[in-house]
Formats: structure tokens, C-alpha cells, sequence
């Protein structure tokens, strides 16, 4: 089943004709995703082939979906861009809008996220700054190597894209339910606790690995849901211990401001929910196998 | 990016907040002719990016031109928590004082949307204030959409209790600090303490001011805001490549792909690092996806310049990138580094893990470049950096 994006997901990519989403448009056709087009106003009408593929290319979000029944938006359109394109995607009421786009200035993104929420939440959004999701076997939104793994039971939800692939890597044998790279920006569209939440929901998902980072609190948020509402097996990994107070560590949202947003605080809040945390992605895989194993 | 209050001040003028008049300077001579273009009193302010600089004797009152200039001299140079003072603001004297208000706009993270703290009990740490007398401290949300409206403004009048006297003079100034907030792409715009005096008005006399760098695309000015003086070396040099790299105060020089993997990287070496004479991460420096030959270069070229660092770790997961390009980068960039000049003498841990990892390996033991190890797992090449930076 897993969660957000299956083999029925029909999929759109904004910002497909530029030097990026062609790259990745053509490794999603790959792994099987269903794209059904892109969009762009200024080449609207035109088709692009890739691999064999004839993608059309439409002038707008909702000519798409009207054309194509699309559910599934991919964004890799420049920073600058993004917010008009996601405000687009959202009055089309798109149901996942995957934005891909680093650099979105923050007062985009927390204008994006309010309207959304002003029209009814109708569109989930994934990212800023981030991988996208995968559900390996079936379909592939954004950038994540579809190669990595194979279907399997293991629910993955991530800030981080490079520490998605090590964990993914980590237990390729067992395999995913589903990956999904909520991003590394201060402001989200869907957070851990929302991928939590639809990972217990998942009869296909037998145990949730949660990777969170340095910055905010969202993973001490995390932890008191799971506390409450998560019944499936959940292990951590919380990155940044190391990382000084008021430095950006790459990810706009990776900072500790003053004794704030410290990974020790985050381990802390997550084993007191009864997650096992690991001290390294290679331990944290060894905690999974072992919960699986019995 | 933390402003000075100086570049606080500016931005507040800018958009209408009401300000003293103040100009920076860096030289103690120079806060004569500032102070006399105040009429011959001033403030001679510390400027540096640390609170308490007035407990610390950053801030003095000068009641002629030549006292500014021996204050001026008595800070210019001072060491605050640590931060070295480079410049002074000459402020305008502010009038009598009758009370002291705070207010501010910032990021709410949790909520994803803005939010608004006021209190009419300013002029100290907010934080304070909020953990001792909570119902002092009003917090209101605001709508990324709507904004501060004169209707909202009087929202957060009412909400903090500001007397009725100040009520309308309170909501003007936060409407004009909501101008400065969105027209500057800020995360925080913080006014500490804004003042009542006597002739009833209300004046913005200290502000903090953070900046979006994610917004420098549609924000040409702010580029002007850096404190290029006091940045790190290293970090100013990394910056200048575009690389995104932070100095930290050990001796394992780190170079990766992905911030979350540099950041798990640079802990998985401090952990390792304990068994070795307790060696830390050197530095932080994300290479991004691509990871190309000249990518790669220029990180190593940052990294071994540094003299901290006594061995590095170079950690790659090949996502997309396939290790083998990976490996012909780390091999192209020492060959680049020796073209420039550069000898390279401190050994380097190389871990590639994930697309084409047979590969990649392959060519860099074909490669045998004499300061070149080879660690499969992430755990134990982190071991091996630690271990070599240990013996050195």
C-alpha cells in the first residue's frame, strides 16, 4: 500500500524542461514512475521526448490534471519561481505537491504553507529542500536513487536526503514500504509526525525509521505523538551533536539558537518515548534489523 | 545572518520605524565630528552580536565631542563575551526615558507561520521575562498572507496591555516593523527596548535585526550587511567558492555529500575520536550532489590550508553520482592540487558506499596515491581519520 505515492500515482513535473528536472524526470521514467506530463507556459503544447517517453507539456497545473487525471506534482523550478508554482499547484488542488527547490527564501515557503492551509489543506506538500519520496517497485517523486533498495516493510521519513540513501543502503536487504524526505528547511509542508502518522496507517509498513537533524523541535514534537498515537516499532537517529550554537550546518533550518534545537535534546525526547536512537546510521540500521528480526 | 544594531538601525529608518539618529564608526578620532553633528553629546555604543554589552561597559554617555572620542577609545578594541569590538554607533542622546516596551516579529517554527511577542516590560532579556512573568509576554500569530494590519497591530496593542496613552504610536511602530520584516526577507526583527519619553512618543533605542540568506536572490543589498572583518579565514575563503563549509575546533578535517551525512559524519568522528586522544571534526563542508573533480579540489584546497587539520575524512554516498565519478574527482582533485602547487602531506580517509561503490573503490586503489586510505564503512573510516589524527 505504503504511503502518499503508489503505482496509481499519476505524476506531473513543474520545471521539467529545465537541465534538472529533464535529468530527473528521465531516472523517475526508470524506476517505473507514471509520468503523465510536464508543465510550462511557455512551451504549453509542446512534447518533449525522453528515452522513448513522449512527455506533453501543458501550460498550467490544472490543464494538466484535467488532461491527464494527474494527482502528483514534482517542483524543480528555481527558487525565485517556487512560490508562484507551488500557489499554482494548490489552486489546481493538486493532492502532493513534491517540492524538490533548495534556497526558497522562507517567507515564500511560509506564505505557500498558509495558503494551502486557507484552501482547505486540498494539497499536500512535501519539502522545500528535499529528496522527495519513493516507494520502491512503484513510483519515484523527486531525486532519490530508486536503485538503492527494493520494495520491502521498513517506513522511512527523513530531513536529510544523503542520510535516506545511507539508511536505505544500510537495510537494502529488508527493503521499504516507503521513503520520504520531509526536507531541511526551517518551514515544511508535511512533517515527521504526518509521515509518522500514515506509517502506522500502513498495513504494509511494519516499522518506521525516523532520521530528524539539528534545529527546531520538531522531532521532540515527533516524539510526543509517538508517545501517544504510534503502536509499530519506531528507531532513531538524530544528526548534528557536534554542530556549534548559531551555525547554519547546510540545511537553512540546521541551527542551534542558544540551547535550543540541540540533538542531544532530540535523542533525549525520543528515547523517552520508547525510541531506540542510534549513535551512528550504521548502528541505527542494527537497531531496525534487530527489532525485525525478534 | 545576525545584523549589528547599527545595520538594525538603518533598516528600521528605512522603513519608517522610528529611530535616533546614529552613525558607525571605527576609529576613535572619527566619534568627534559624529558627536558634533549631534549638537556635541552622544552614545558611544559597542557594536558587536552578543546582549549585555551595557553590564560589560560597551555603552557610555559622552557629554562633548572630545569625551566621545576617549570612550570611543576605551571600547574600540574591547573584548565582550568573547567578541571583539571593531566599531562603535555614536548614537543620539535619547530623552528622558519613561518607560520601556518590547516588541517583535519572528519565524515560528512548529507553527510554520509568524508570530508576534510583545510586552510592555522591555528593556531586559525577553526569555527572562517570559519564564518568570509569562503573562507579561504576549504572543500572537500572524498570518503569512495578511500580515500586520492596523487591525492586527491593535490586536497585539490589546493583547500586551500597552497603556491607551501609547496604543495608537505602539501599532504604528508595529506596522512599520512588519514593513521591515517582509521587505527585508527577515527571520526576526526585534525591538529592545522601544522606549516612551517624555514628550509621549516612542522610539525603537536598540534592535536586533536576522536575515534570510536563502532570500540574497531578490535581496542584492544585503550582501553589503556581511561582517567580512570578523568572519573566519577559512570560512571567508570557503564562501568565496561557494562552498558551504563552517570552521569548527578540531583536528579531522571533514569533506562530504549531503549536510545531514556531513553532520552525521562529523559526530560519528567525534564518537570515534574518543577512543584517539579525544580528536574532533575540524570543520563542516557539504560538497553537494555533484561532487565533481573541481568541487572537490577546491574543498581539499580549503581544508588542508587549514593548520588544525591534521588528517581528512572524505565521506561519499554516491546517490545519483555514481562512486566511480566520485573516485575520478578525489583522484583528478589531489592531481589538480599538485598542478597548483599544492603538496598535500596529511593523509585522507576516502569512504565511498552506495552507486557504482566497486567501482569507484577500484580506481582509487589503481590510483594508490601514497596519503590515500581506503575504508569501506562509515564507522571505520571515521576510526582510521581519528586514529591518524591522533598520531600526528
Amino acid at each position: 500500500m505504503a504511503i502518499f505515492l503508489n503505482k496509481d500515482s499519476k505524476v506531473i513535473v513543474q520545471g521539467m524542461t529545465g537541465a534538472t528536472g529533464m535529468k530527473h524526470t528521465k531516472l523517475m521514467l526508470a524506476d517505473g514512475t507514471n509520468i503523465v506530463g510536464g508543465v510550462n507556459p511557455r512551451k504549453a503544447g509542446t512534447s518533449v521526448d525522453i528515452d522513448g517517453n513522449e512527455i506533453p507539456v501543458f501550460g498550467t497545473v490544472a490543464e494538466a490534471m484535467e488532461k491527464t487525471g494527474a494527482n502528483v506534482s514534482v517542483l524543480f523550478v528555481p527558487p525565485a519561481f517556487a512560490k508562484a508554482a507551488v500557489v499554482e499547484a494548490i489552486d489546481a488542488e493538486i493532492p502532493l505537491a513534491v517540492v524538490i527547490t533548495e534556497g526558497i527564501a522562507v517567507h515564500d515557503s511560509a506564505a505557500f504553507y498558509a495558503y494551502a492551509v486557507e484552501k482547505g489543506d486540498k494539497t499536500r506538500i512535501i519539502g522545500p529542500n528535499c529528496p522527495g519520496l519513493i516507494t520502491p517497485g512503484q513510483s519515484n517523486a523527486g531525486i532519490i536513487p530508486g536503485d538503492i533498495t527494493k520494495p520491502g516493510r521498513i517506513g522511512l521519513v527523513s530531513k536529510s536526503g544523503t542520510l535516506t540513501y545511507q539508511m536505505m543502503y544500510e537495510l537494502r536487504d529488508i527493503g521499504f514500504s516507503s521513503a520520504v524526505g520531509i526536507g531541511g528547511d526551517p518551514v515544511i509542508g508535511t512533517t515527521h509526525i504526518d509521515a509518522l502518522a500514515a506509517f502506522e496507517a500502513d498495513p504494509d509498513t511494519d516499522l518506521i525509521v525516523m532520521i530528524g537533524e539539528i534545529g527546531g523541535d520538531a522531532e521532540e514534537r515527533a516524539a510526543a505523538y509517538i508517545k501517544e498515537n504510534v503502536t509499530k516499532p519506531v528507531v532513531g537517529y538524530v544528526a548534528g551533536f557536534t554542530a556549534p550554537e548559531g551555525k547554519t550546518m547546510g540545511h537553512a533550518g540546521a541551527i542551534v539558537s542558544g540551547s535550543s534545537g540541540t540533538a542531544a535534546a532530540k535523542k533525549e525526547a525520543l528515547e523517552a518515548a520508547g525510541v531506540k536512537v542510534g549513535k551512528t546510521p550504521t548502528e541505527t540500521a542494527k537497531l531496525a534489523r534487530a527489532i525485525l528480526a525478534g | 545572518m545576525d545584523l549589528f544594531e547599527y545595520q538594525a538601525r538603518d533598516l528600521f529608518a528605512k522603513h519608517d520605524v522610528p529611530v535616533l539618529a546614529g552613525e558607525v564608526i571605527d576609529t576613535p578620532e572619527a566619534a568627534r565630528a559624529a558627536t558634533e553633528r549631534l549638537g556635541g553629546k552622544s552614545v558611544v555604543k559597542a557594536q558587536v552580536k552578543v546582549g549585555g554589552r551595557g553590564k560589560a561597559g560597551g555603552v557610555k554617555l559622552a557629554a562633548t565631542p572630545d569625551e566621545a572620542v576617549a570612550r570611543a577609545t576605551d571600547i574600540l578594541g574591547m573584548d565582550i563575551k568573547g567578541h571583539t569590538v571593531h566599531k562603535v554607533m555614536i548614537a543620539e542622546t535619547a530623552p528622558e526615558i519613561v518607560e520601556e516596551y518590547y516588541v517583535s516579529f519572528l519565524l515560528d517554527r512548529a507553527n510554520r507561520t509568524f508570530l508576534s511577542i510583545a510586552s510592555v516590560e522591555g528593556g531586559m532579556d525577553i526569555e527572562e521575562v517570559a519564564a518568570t512573568r509569562p503573562e507579561a509576554v504576549a504572543k500572537t500569530p500572524i498570518d503569512a498572507n495578511e500580515g500586520v494590519t492596523p487591525a492586527k497591530a491593535r490586536e497585539i496593542v490589546e493583547a500586551a496591555n500597552f497603556p491607551a496613552e501609547v496604543a495608537d504610536k505602539v501599532a504604528d511602530v508595529l506596522v512599520t516593523l512588519w514593513k521591515t520584516f517582509v521587505a527585508e526577507d527577515a527571520l526576526l526583527v526585534e525591538v529592545n527596548p522601544l522606549a516612551k519619553v517624555a514628550s509621549g512618543d516612542v522610539i525603537a533605542l536598540d534592535g536586533k535585526v536576522s536575515l534570510d540568506e536563502n532570500a540574497e536572490f531578490r535581496q542584492p543589498e544585503h550582501e553589503a550587511l556581511q561582517d567580512k572583518a570578523s568572519a573566519n579565514p577559512l570560512e571567508a575563503a570557503a564562501k568565496e567558492k561557494n562552498l558551504n563549509y563552517v570552521k569548527l575546533d578540531g583536528e579531522v578535517g571533514i569533506i562530504g555529500n549531503g549536510a545531514g551525512l556531513v553532520m552525521s559524519t562529523l559526530d560519528v568522528v567525534a564518537y570515534a575520536g574518543e577512543a584517539h586522544g579525544g580528536v574532533k571534526p575540524a570543520n563542516f563542508l557539504d560538497i553537494g550532489g555533484g561532487a565533481s573533480a573541481a568541487v572537490m579540489a577546491n574543498g581539499l584546497e580549503i581544508i588542508l590550508g587549514d593548520p588544525d587539520v591534521k588528517s581528512v575524512f572524505v565521506n561519499v554516498f554516491g546517490g545519483i553520482t555514481a562512486c566511480d565519478e566520485v573516485a575520478n574527482g578525489i583522484v583528478q582533485a589531489l592531481q589538480l592540487l599538485a598542478d597548483r602547487g599544492e603538496e598535500v602531506t596529511k593523509p585522507l580517509v576516502v569512504r565511498l558506499d552506495g552507486n557504482n561503490a566497486e567501482l569507484g573503490r577500484k580506481i582509487l586503489s589503481d590510483a594508490n596515491h601514497p596519503l590515500v586510505q581506503r575504508v569501506d564503512t562509515m564507522d571505520g573510516a571515521a576510526d582510521k581519520a581519528a586514529e591518524l589524527a591522533a598520531a600526528k
